[in-house]
């Protein structure tokens, strides 16, 4: 497998033109860098933010995205956390749902641990992983140009679940830290929905 | 001592479903094991459960966080070499106080002819209370049947982390 090209793309500045006109979309980010540059775009009721249960943001995402099927559901994550959830890949490909993507923050690092190179440098395409799974739509981008055309897409319905790249640069912004009371965050989250909190 | 002998007559797993039912159980995630093969049946043909087979027993964990964010309630059924794979997902659980049901059929502990069982079978119940779960363990029918409708009771409506433990006795020897 061959290296792959470092993105130039700022992080906040991807994810912020993604989720632009969200509208009521939920969103799960994963642990790390991710959940920084979701609370960096803004703290809202209908965001859930992991410190931790790494490889588990897209699977939060899917019991979600099943259990409302009405609203669109985007699992926010980074290589790192995706590629210890490679395995959800599959079960969420099997479970199809119509109302889930995933999009990972790609910086080809583990940014949270002293920057160290992880698989998604070194070749390994968690793209054509997604499709071999039975995702429906995947795409990789490096450029805001194309971030701002997915984030047009993305607003689309869908037949099945898509996973979507963006190669960021690999660098630390300034944190931009939610609360880390998982507890109160369900419960906004839950309060946000209409559902009781305890 | 009189130690309580399985009964073949109570179609446990049928029981099972009833309950979780009752129990408004909307989301079932399962990596197989052959004692929870009739409860995996029954609601994989329900239209109103949505059934997800796993890789890994800890996307269960994940899942069911999901599913309560949404307003769901989900129930996670592995067999007892799974528990070791969800360790750290349950932080999830336990530091956001979701409810969580796991049913766990026992292997390694009764009549077991594969040694490879024996080792996650000893570090189960401790591991899951390692980590902060309250552990509920059946050896009869009768007896699994109402443990279950009260940890669905404790899960469900007071946030608990759940796993019930269902014992190899009453799973029966493994056909080879």
């Amino acid at each position: 497998m061959s290296m792959t090209v470092p993105s130039q793309l700022d992080r906040r500045i991807a994810v912020a033109a993604l989720l632009k006109d969200r509208k009521n979309t939920l969103v799960v980010s994963g642990l790390g860098s991710p959940t920084y540059d979701l609370h960096a775009t803004g703290d809202r009721d209908d965001n859930f933010y992991l410190w931790g249960a790494m490889g588990g943001a897209a699977l939060i995402g899917l019991g979600l995205a099943q259990a409302q099927p009405g609203k669109r559901v985007l699992a926010l994550t980074g290589d790192g956390e995706q590629l210890m959830g490679l395995g959800g890949i599959a079960t969420i490909g099997v479970a199809r749902p119509r109302n889930l993507d995933i999009v990972v923050i790609d910086n080809q690092h583990f940014g949270e641990t002293g920057m160290q190179a992880s698989h998604t440098g070194r070749g390994v395409d968690l793209t054509a992983i997604a499709v071999a799974c039975g995702f429906v739509a995947t795409v990789t981008v490096r450029t805001i140009e194309e971030v701002q055309r997915l984030a047009t897409d993305i607003a689309e319905p869908a037949d099945g679940p898509r996973l979507f790249v963006i190669k960021v640069r690999a660098e630390n912004p300034p944190r931009s830290l939610p609360s880390r009371d998982a507890v109160f965050i369900k419960n906004r989250f839950r309060a946000h929905l209409g559902f009781a909190t305890a | 001592m009189h130690s309580p002998k399985p009964n073949p007559e109570i179609d446990w797993p049928s029981e099972l479903y009833r309950v979780l039912k009752a129990a408004d159980v909307r989301q079932m995630s399962y990596v197989p094991d052959a004692g929870h093969s009739q409860l995996i049946r029954m609601f994989s043909a329900d239209a109103d459960v949505a059934t997800n087979v796993l890789t890994t027993e800890e996307e269960g964990i994940a899942i069911a966080a999901g599913a309560w964010l949404g307003g769901q309630r989900s129930v996670l059924l592995m067999q007892s070499s799974g528990v070791g794979n969800c360790i750290n997902m349950l932080s999830l659980s336990a530091i956001g106080r979701f409810p969580l049901l796991m049913l766990v059929t026992m292997r390694g502990e009764w009549a077991e002819f594969n040694p490879w069982q024996v080792p996650m079978s000893r570090a189960t119940q401790p591991s899951l209370e390692a980590i902060g779960l309250k552990v509920m363990r059946a050896e009869t029918a009768e007896d699994l049947i109402e443990t279950v409708e009260s940890a669905a009771t404790l899960a469900y409506e007071s946030d608990q982390q759940i796993a019930v433990l269902i014992g190899q006795r009453l799973i029966g020897k493994k056909k080879w």
